[in-house]
């Protein structure tokens, strides 16, 4: 078993991160439904913070370290893509090609 | 043992400030209040819980990478927040819940139609 269940710290990380579950099913939910573009955009955001929290959870549940480094790295190219997206939707919403 | 509840605090109370944004994404009336809903409380939530974990872990490396990541994201999110509104401004989305005067009026110039009826427009002009 990856998480040590006789540690009631990590047990109560473990928690965490099926409660953690609830959010990503409510930005999924919008993410689908949309109505808009940018509603999407936002919810993409907002995934990658919860991302970021997932990760982290993950560190303290099982206590492999290497889990911190995936949520710098997922932290960093989300900012990419939402600078990227932006400039798509500013583009896009002027008329251009 | 003091430093491990401590830490399961932090955790917790990151975790609820991420169900709390999830929330506020799932409710509120028009893109710019979901943002407002997902850049602040996002934040303090995953930067909450990173906090947590640095406490718990109490390492050299995990301090260090924790630590970095806090301060990306209090660095990228506001920047990443910015731009993202004002392309929905600029865009024309709605904005069912505004309350009051527009204040951006003649400052910035802004789509009359959304970007939704400007795709649907450009699809339809080249078949």
């Amino acid at each position: 078993m990856i998480v040590d269940t006789t540690d009631p710290f990590r047990l109560a990380s473990a928690i965490l991160l099926v409660v953690v579950m609830i959010p990503l099913a409510a930005i999924c939910w919008r993410l689908i439904v949309g109505p808009t573009v940018v509603d999407r955009a936002v919810a993409l955001d907002m995934l990658t913070g919860i991302a970021v929290a997932i990760a982290a959870l993950v560190v303290s549940a099982t206590g492999r370290r290497e889990f911190l480094d995936v949520a710098f790295g997922s932290a960093l190219i989300s900012f990419v893509g939402i600078v990227a997206l932006s400039s798509f939707i500013v583009r896009k919403g002027r008329g251009g090609k | 043992m003091i430093l491990e509840i401590l830490a399961l605090i932090l955790k917790v109370g990151g975790v609820a400030f991420v169900v709390l944004a999830a929330l506020g994404v799932l409710r509120f009336a028009d893109p710019l209040q979901r943002m407002h809903a997902s850049t602040k409380a996002g934040t303090v939530g995953a930067g909450l819980v990173i906090a947590g974990v640095i406490v718990e872990m109490r390492t050299p490396d995990v301090t260090l990478v924790g630590l970095a990541t806090i301060l990306f994201l209090l660095l990228t999110i506001p920047i990443a927040g910015h731009l993202l509104g004002r392309a929905t401004y600029v865009s024309g989305a709605r904005l069912d819940g505004l309350r009051g005067v527009d204040a951006l009026q003649g400052v910035l110039e802004r789509n009359p139609i959304t970007l939704e009826e400007a795709l649907d427009a450009d699809s339809e002009r080249r078949p």
